[in-house]
C-alpha cells in the first residue's frame, strides 16, 4: 500500500503481529468518528467559559462577578468562594486550583467561571467581571529560582561511584551549561468536557482525558460526593502526548461543579488560545555539566545539574524529573555520577506530562556531553558515542542500580552504520563544509535506550472486561485510552487472537470508569503492555473455562483443545464454530465474562535513593540525521534520516511505525521549531499556531527511511514479546539537533565549542554559528581558551 | 429585508434565513446543521483540521474546487456555492471516496481529529490535479496540521488516491450543480441580516462603492483571513460587513506589456500564479505565503489594505514600483504603494475608500529581482524577516537598487537610506559591507516571539550579502530550499 517496509513478526498469528489499520479509521476519513464536543448536545445544555488572569503574580484585592451575573443568558457564575468542596484538583500533591482564591500565582489562572446559554453569552459575561489586584515580585525563570532557591519539591540526587575524584584525576575535564526549550502539546483537539448531571446527585463526565479514574476522583472531591457518584467516559481523544493526562482534571471538574449548581448539563472547551496559555507543557530545563574522559573520550566521571521549571505546582514534576535523572545515561555508561535535581518553583503555568515525561531532558544532556567531548579532542562524535555504549557482559550497570541485561545497542549500531552508509556520508560531508561555501552540513546518529515503566511503581497496574456474548462476538473494555495511538485495536487483535476469531468479532468499547476501576493513566508507553496483558489474562481465563467444558462435553483432552478462524478444534477436527461453542457454554452454565489484571513483575525502586529496577526493560532505537544550513540565515532542512527502533514483537507493526514516524517528527519539533516564548511579565506569546510552529508537511525529512527492528523480542514476558512504543521515538530525534550543532561547528575553528540551546531555531543556528565564526579572531580565541582544560 | 443565503450543502439545497453575518461556516456546519465531522482546532486558520470545500462555476461553467478554512468564513460567504465538508464524499452506497480509502489504506491517521481536514484537502487536489509531485503535495498540505503522524503516511495517501480511481459524484454531477448554483445565486447585491448585524455582497464595483460611500464604517472583508480573527478571537462584533468577494471585475487579472493588472479582490491563488511567472522569486515566495486555504479565500488586496508589518507580499511589490489605484464612490486615485502605509496598521484609505486595482509593472530585462523570506518554520509562518531585493546592475556597477523589507519596522518599508548607498557604486564586497553598516543605521527592528532584533539585523545584513553572492556568482548554491533535493 504504502511505500513503507514493514517486517513480518510473527506468520502463524491472524490477529495480532498483524498491520491491520486502526480500529476507527474509516471513521476518522469519514467525519463519523465521535469526539467530546462532537456528542450530540443534551437538551438545555449550558456552555461555560473560564476567566483567565492577566498576571504572572498578585494579590487579589477584589472580584465583583456582579455584572457578569447580571449577564444575559447566565445560568451561573462560580468562584474560588462559590465551591462547594474541594478547590484543588492536584493529581499527586494538592496546589492545582480550580479558580485562584486570594493569589494569583501564574498568567493565564483560572479566576471564576461562567455557565450561559451560548459559548458567546458565557464569554461576554465574564468579561464584564472586575478584579483587581496588587502585584507581587514574580519568579519567572529556573535562573530566578535556582537563585532564589524558589523550588516546589525537595532537590534530588542520584549517585554512584566518587565522581568528584574522577574528575579530578581524569585527563581532560570540560563543564558547561546549556538549555532546553519546552514544548506545547499541541494535540489538535483542545481540552474538553461535558458533564451531565444523573440521578441522586451523581454525575456523567465526558472528558476528553489520558486519565478517566483520576478524572473521577478530582471532580468528586470538587463536588463534595464520594468517588462512586461520578462516572467519567472517553471514547477517544484528539490527541493527548501527555497533555490530557493530569489537565483535563481541572476542565472536567470546572464543568461538573457548574453542572451541579445548576443541574443543567455543563460543556467547557477551550478556545486553543486559552488552552495553550492555561495549561502545562514540557518543562524546560537548564542543565551544567563537569565531565572527564581519556584519550578516547570515554567518561570517568560526570557531574550534572538538571534544573526544570515546574511552575506553580508540583503537578507530575516529582516524577517527570526522577525520570529526567534515570535517564541522564542514555545510552552511555557513567562509572563515576552524580545527577542533582532541582525542580524550580516559577510564576508560570504549572509543567506537565509530555511524551518522554523528563527523559528526553535527561538524554539530551549526556548527548549534549558527548558532542562537546568530541568536538574538545577533534573525534568524530559518532565515534565516542559508540565507545561510551553500556557492554553487555560487563561496564552495564546504571546509575541507579538496574543491570541493562537485554543490551542490542551495538547491534542496532551496525546495523544502522551499515544501512545508512555512515562512514562515507561522514567524509562526504566534511567535504562538502571544506568548500567552505554558504550553505553547510551536519550529520549526526544519536541513540535511545529507555526505560519501560512507571517510575512509580504501584502504576504498573490495569485492569479489563472481556464479555463474550451467546453469540460468539466479544465486548472488550479495559482502563487504557485511545489518544490515537492504536491501543484499542492493540489489545482488541490480542483477545482476538486469544480466542481464534476475527477482529470484527471484538467490539471496541468507550473507556469509563464504570467498566475497569483505579486506573492508571494511559502514560509511560505503558498502554499496550498493561491493557493487553490484563485483557490477555481476562481473555484467558475465559478461555480456559471453555476449554475445560470443551474437554468434558466432547470427551477430548484439554490439551489438544484450541481456537482458530471461528472454529474450536480437538487438534486438526473441528468441533463446532465458536460462537455455537458459546451457546453450550452458556447453557452448561459456564461463565462467559472475566474482569482481568495485571501488575508489571520484578520492579521496585527504593524512593530515597532512587536506586532499585524502576523499569522492566528497555526500549531502543537509533537514528541518523543529515542536515544543510544556511550560513546566511540559519534556516535549515532535514536531508535525509535513517531511524532503526526496536518494538520487540510488535503487536501491530502498521500503528508501531506510525508511532515511531510520529514520534520522530514530534520530537524533531520540540528541538527545532517549537519555541515557547514568554514576556517579561511573565504572558505567553505563543499561544496558537500562528505563533508556535509544530512541524509541517515539508518539515519531514527529504528522504525518511524507517525500519522496525525485524528481530524485535522482548527478553522479559511483556504481552506477546512486544515493546512499548508510545514515547521511546520520539528521542530519536535528538540526531537532527547534533546533525545542526555538527553543521555550526562546521564553521568553529577545530577543537572548539560553540553553545546550542535548544530548540536549535533558524535563529539559534545562525547566532551560534556567528559567536563560532568570532572564534576565530584573536579575542575570541582567547574567550574559547577559557573552556578549554584545567 | 434579510436574503437567505442559498447554497448546496453537499447535494442538499439549503437556505439559511437571518443568518449572523458573524457567524462562521464552521460554526454553522457544527450546531446548525448538525454536521460535526468538520473541526475546530484553533480558530484562526492555521491548522486546517476545519477545511472544507466550495465549488462555483467558472467562467467555462466548470466547477472549481476550493479548499478553504471554515473556521474564518463568514456563512453568507457560501451563497451561491456548493459546500462540501467530510460527510458528504462518500458515495451512495457508501463506498469511500478515494481520499478517504487512501487515508485508510496508508495508514493516514491516527487520532483522526486532523484527518477531515486533510481528507478535505485532498479531495480538492483531487479534483484539481493529477498525480503532483511529492513537492506540490506538500504545498497543499501546508495548511493542515497533525500531530500525529509525521504526515509521511498522509503523503503516501495523496499520491495513492490517483490509483483508486479518477471520478466520483462531484464530477459526475458537475454540470447539473453548476445549474443549480447559477439558480441559487440571484442576481444584484446579497444583503444578509441577522441578530442585528448585516453583511452585504455587490456584484459589481460600482454598487460596492457606493455601498461604501453610504457605510463608510463598513467593514470590508476582502477574504476575511485577518477581519475573521476578529470576531473569532478578539471576540468583536462586527456590525456592517461589506464583501468584495463576488464583485467579479475585481477579480480579474489583466496582463498588459507593461503592467499586470490584479483586482482588489482578486484571491492569492490566482495572482501568484500569474506574478510567479513573472517574477519567479516573488512566486517562490507566494508558495510560502499562508497555506492553500488561506491563499484560496485572502486577496491581495486584502493583505495590502490590512497593512500588516508582516505581511509578505508588500515588501515584494514596494520593489516592483507597485501603484494602487484607490476608489471611492465615483473617484479613482492612483498611489505609489510605497505611500500608502502611514504608520502601524494605518493607511492612506480614507472611509469608503477601497483598494481597487493592484498595477505591478511587468519584469523589465535589465532588472533582477530576489527575494526571501525568512521565518521558524518554512510554511505557512508568518516571517520574522521579510525582504526583497530589486536592482539593476551594469558593468559590475548598481545602476539602481529598490530594497523592501517586512519585519523590520512598523510597516513594510523601502530601505531607501542602504539603496542610497549602493546606488551607482560598483557592485562589490565592499561596497555591499558599506550597506550593511548603512542597514544597521536605518533600522532598529523589535523583539517579538518571532525572532530577536539581533536576529532580524543580523539576518537582514546577510539577505543582502546573500543578494551580492547570487547576482555576482551563480554557481554556488545558497538557499537550502532550492538545492535539498539535489544535496541528498
Amino acid at each position: 500500500m504504502s511505500g513503507r517496509d514493514l517486517p513480518s513478526f510473527d506468520n502463524d498469528s491472524r490477529a495480532v503481529h498483524q498491520p491491520l489499520p486502526h480500529d476507527s479509521a474509516h471513521k476518522h476519513v469519514t467525519g463519523e468518528a465521535v469526539y467530546t464536543d462532537d456528542i450530540p448536545e443534551p437538551r438545555n445544555l449550558l456552555h461555560a467559559y473560564v476567566r483567565l488572569s492577566d498576571v504572572a503574580h498578585a494579590r487579589i484585592t477584589r472580584m465583583d462577578v456582579s455584572a457578569s451575573r447580571r449577564a444575559p443568558g447566565v445560568a451561573a457564575v462560580m468562584t474560588a468562594a462559590d465551591l462547594p468542596a474541594s478547590n484543588d484538583v492536584g493529581p499527586v500533591f494538592a496546589g492545582d486550583q480550580v479558580f485562584a482564591d486570594d493569589t494569583i500565582n501564574y498568567w493565564g489562572q483560572a479566576l471564576f467561571a461562567v455557565a450561559a446559554e451560548s459559548p458567546d453569552a458565557a464569554w461576554e459575561a465574564a468579561s464584564l467581571a472586575e478584579v483587581d489586584y496588587q502585584e507581587l515580585e514574580p519568579v519567572l525563570t529556573i535562573d530566578q529560582a535556582l537563585e532564589t532557591e524558589s523550588m516546589v519539591l525537595a532537590s534530588r540526587t542520584l549517585d554512584r561511584g566518587d565522581p568528584d575524584a574522577a574528575l579530578t584525576a581524569a585527563s581532560h575535564r570540560l563543564d558547561g551549561e546549556f538549555a532546553i526549550g519546552g514544548q506545547d502539546h499541541f494535540y489538535l483537539e483542545g481540552q474538553v468536557a461535558m458533564a451531565v448531571p444523573q440521578e441522586d446527585g451523581d454525575m456523567l463526565v465526558y472528558s476528553s482525558t489520558q486519565h478517566p479514574s483520576e478524572v473521577q476522583h478530582l471532580v468528586a472531591g470538587v463536588l463534595g460526593i464520594a468517588d462512586h457518584g461520578v462516572v467519567v467516559e472517553t471514547r477517544r481523544m484528539g490527541g493527548g502526548f501527555g497533555g490530557k493526562e493530569t489537565q483535563p482534571a481541572h476542565i472536567a471538574a470546572v464543568a461538573a461543579v457548574l453542572a451541579q449548581r445548576t443541574g443543567r448539563p455543563v460543556k467547557l472547551r477551550l478556545d486553543r488560545d486559552d488552552d495553550m496559555v492555561m495549561t502545562g507543557k514540557r518543562h524546560d530545563f537548564k542543565v551544567r555539566y563537569d565531565v572527564g574522559f581519556d584519550d578516547d573520550g570515554r567518561i570517568q566521571g560526570v557531574d550534572f545539574m538538571l534544573a526544570s521549571r515546574c511552575g506553580i505546582s508540583a503537578d507530575l514534576s516529582g516524577a517527570v524529573n526522577d525520570r529526567a535523572m534515570y535517564h541522564a545515561d542514555n545510552a552511555y555508561y557513567l562509572p563515576n555520577v552524580r545527577i542533582v535535581s532541582h525542580r524550580c518553583y516559577t510564576n508560570t503555568v504549572s509543567n506537565t506530562a509530555f511524551r518522554g515525561f523528563g527523559g528526553p531532558q535527561g538524554m539530551m544532556a549526556i548527548e549534549y556531553v558527548m558532542d562537546e567531548i568530541a568536538r574538545h579532542l577533534g573525534l568524530d562524535a559518532h565515534e565516542v558515542r559508540r565507545r561510551n555504549l553500556y557492554g553487555t557482559d560487563d561496564r552495564n550497570e546504571t546509575p541507579y542500580g538496574q543491570v541493562v541485561e537485554d543490551n542490542i545497542l551495538p547491534q542496532l549500531y551496525d546495523e544502522l552504520d551499515a544501512s545508512s552508509d555512515y562512514a562515507a556520508r561522514r567524509r562526504a560531508v566534511d567535504a562538502f563544509n571544506r568548500e567552505g561555501g554558504t550553505l553547510r552540513k551536519g550529520l549526526a546518529v544519536t541513540p535511545v535506550k529507555f526505560g519501560i515503566s512507571f517510575t512509580t511503581t504501584h502504576l504498573n497496574q490495569a485492569g479489563a472486561l472481556v464479555l463474550v456474548y451467546t453469540d460468539g462476538s466479544i465486548q472488550l473494555n479495559h482502563g487504557g485510552t485511545e489518544m490515537g495511538q492504536g491501543l484499542y485495536v492493540k489489545v482488541a487483535q490480542i483477545v482476538a487472537e486469544e480466542f481464534g476469531v476475527d477482529l470484527e468479532r471484538v467490539r471496541i468499547t468507550a473507556t469509563t470508569t464504570g467498566k475497569v476501576p483505579n486506573t492508571s493513566a494511559t502514560a509511560a508507553s505503558s498502554g499496550s503492555d498493561l491493557n493487553g496483558a490484563a485483557a490477555q489474562n481476562a481473555a484467558r481465563t475465559i478461555k480456559a473455562r471453555l476449554t475445560r467444558f470443551v474437554h468434558e462435553h466432547w470427551n477430548v483432552p484439554e490439551d489438544s483443545v484450541h481456537f482458530r478462524d471461528g472454529q474450536v478444534l480437538a487438534d486438526d477436527l473441528t468441533l463446532c464454530s465458536f460462537p455455537e461453542l458459546c451457546k453450550q457454554a452458556h447453557l452448561a452454565r459456564i461463565q462467559l465474562s472475566e474482569a482481568g489484571f495485571y501488575a508489571t513483575p520484578k520492579i521496585h525502586v527504593d524512593k530515597d535513593t532512587l536506586k532499585g529496577r524502576p523499569f522492566y526493560y528497555f526500549a531502543y532505537g537509533i537514528a541518523c540525521a543529515e542536515v544543510l544550513v544556511d550560513s546566511l540565515t540559519g534556516e535549515y532542512r532535514v536531508l535525509r534520516t535513517d531511524i532503526l527502533h526496536d518494538c520487540g514483537r510488535s503487536l501491530n507493526p502498521a500503528v508501531d511505525m506510525g508511532q515511531v514516524e510520529g514520534g520522530f517528527v514530534q520530537g524533531m519539533g520540540w528541538l527545532t521549531t517549537e519555541e515557547l516564548s514568554w514576556t517579561d511579565k511573565g504572558r505567553l506569546t505563543t499561544h496558537a499556531p500562528s505563533t508556535y510552529k509544530i512541524p509541517a508537511a515539508s518539515d519531514m525529512p527529504v528522504d525518511f527511511r524507517v525500519r522496525l527492528l525485524e528481530s524485535g523480542y522482548n527478553q522479559e514476558k511483556a504481552v506477546r514479546r512486544s515493546k512499548a512504543v508510545g514515547e521511546p521515538p520520539l528521542m530519536l530525534a535528538m540526531c537532527v539537533y547534533h546533525a545542526l550543532k555538527d553543521a555550526v561547528n562546521s564553521v568553529a575553528p577545530p577543537r572548539t565549542r560553540v553553545r546550542l540551546d535548544a530548540p536549535a531555531t533558524p535563529e539559534r543556528v545562525l547566532l551560534a554559528m556567528e559567536a563560532a565564526r568570532r572564534l576565530h579572531t584573536g579575542a575570541a580565541a582567547a574567550e574559547a581558551l577559557e573552556e578549554v582544560d584545567e | 429585508m434579510s436574503e437567505p443565503v442559498r447554497f448546496l450543502l453537499g447535494f442538499e439545497e439549503r437556505e439559511v434565513h437571518d443568518a449572523d453575518p458573524n457567524m462562521t461556516v464552521l460554526q454553522w456546519l457544527r450546531t446548525r446543521a448538525h454536521q460535526p465531522g468538520t473541526k475546530e482546532g484553533c480558530a484562526e486558520g492555521d491548522c486546517g483540521a476545519c477545511t472544507v470545500v466550495l465549488a462555483e462555476p467558472d467562467d467555462d461553467g466548470r466547477l472549481r474546487y476550493r479548499a478553504v478554512n471554515a473556521c474564518i468564513l463568514f456563512l453568507p460567504a457560501v451563497h451561491g456555492k456548493q459546500l462540501i465538508a467530510v460527510e458528504h464524499l462518500r458515495e451512495d452506497d457508501g463506498t469511500l471516496h478515494p481520499a478517504q480509502q487512501a487515508m485508510v489504506d496508508c495508514h493516514g491517521s491516527q487520532c483522526g481529529f486532523c484527518t477531515p481536514g486533510f481528507v478535505m484537502s485532498l479531495f480538492a487536489l483531487f479534483h484539481n490535479e493529477d498525480r503532483p509531485d511529492r513537492q506540490r503535495i506538500q504545498d497543499v498540505l501546508a495548511g493542515n496540521l497533525c500531530r500525529c503522524t509525521g504526515y509521511r503516511p498522509i503523503i503516501d495517501a495523496a499520491q495513492r488516491m490517483y490509483e483508486l480511481g479518477r471520478g466520483d459524484r462531484f464530477a459526475s454531477a458537475e454540470t447539473d450543480t453548476a445549474r443549480r448554483l447559477d439558480a441559487l445565486r440571484g442576481d444584484g447585491t446579497l444583503a444578509v441580516s441577522g441578530s442585528g448585524r448585516a453583511y452585504y455582497a455587490p456584484r459589481t464595483v460600482d454598487a460596492l462603492a457606493d455601498l461604501l460611500a453610504d457605510l463608510p464604517d463598513a467593514t470590508i472583508v476582502a477574504g476575511g483571513t485577518d477581519v475573521g480573527l476578529w470576531v473569532t478571537k478578539q471576540h468583536r462584533r462586527l456590525e456592517t460587513l461589506v464583501a468584495t468577494g463576488e464583485v467579479a471585475e475585481m477579480k480579474t487579472i489583466v496582463e498588459g506589456p507593461e503592467v499586470i493588472d490584479i483586482g482588489g479582490a482578486a484571491t492569492h491563488s490566482d495572482a501568484m500564479d500569474v506574478l510567479g511567472r513573472h517574477y519567479p522569486d516573488f512566486g517562490e515566495l507566494l508558495r510560502r505565503f499562508a497555506s492553500v486555504q488561506i491563499r484560496n479565500s485572502g486577496t491581495l488586496g486584502g493583505n495590502i489594505a490590512n497593512a500588516s508589518p508582516i505581511g509578505d507580499s508588500m515588501p515584494v511589490l514596494i520593489t516592483l514600483d507597485t501603484e494602487l489605484v484607490l476608489r471611492r464612490g465615483r473617484e479613482q486615485r492612483t498611489l505609489p504603494m510605497d505611500q500608502f502605509f502611514l504608520d502601524y496598521r494605518r493607511t492612506a484609505l480614507q472611509p469608503g475608500e477601497f483598494v481597487e486595482r493592484i498595477r505591478v509593472p511587468v519584469a523589465s530585462g535589465d532588472w533582477q529581482l530576489r527575494c526571501y523570506k525568512l521565518s521558524k518554520r518554512f510554511d505557512q509562518d508568518i516571517s520574522a524577516v521579510c525582504a526583497a531585493f530589486n536592482l539593476r546592475l551594469a558593468d559590475g556597477v548598481v545602476q539602481d537598487i529598490r530594497i523592501g523589507f517586512g519585519g523590520m519596522a512598523a510597516v513594510p518599508v523601502r530601505a531607501r537610506q542602504t539603496e542610497e548607498v549602493l546606488r551607482g557604486q560598483p557592485w562589490s564586497d565592499d561596497t555591499v559591507a558599506a550597506a550593511e553598516r548603512a542597514l544597521e543605521a536605518e533600522f532598529s527592528p523589535l523583539t517579538d516571539m518571532r525572532a530577536s532584533a539581533g536576529y532580524r539585523m543580523l539576518s537582514a545584513r546577510n539577505l543582502l550579502r546573500k543578494c551580492y553572492l547570487e547576482t555576482t556568482n551563480s554557481s554556488a548554491p545558497t538557499r537550502v530550499l532550492e538545492h535539498e533535493e539535489a544535496l541528498v
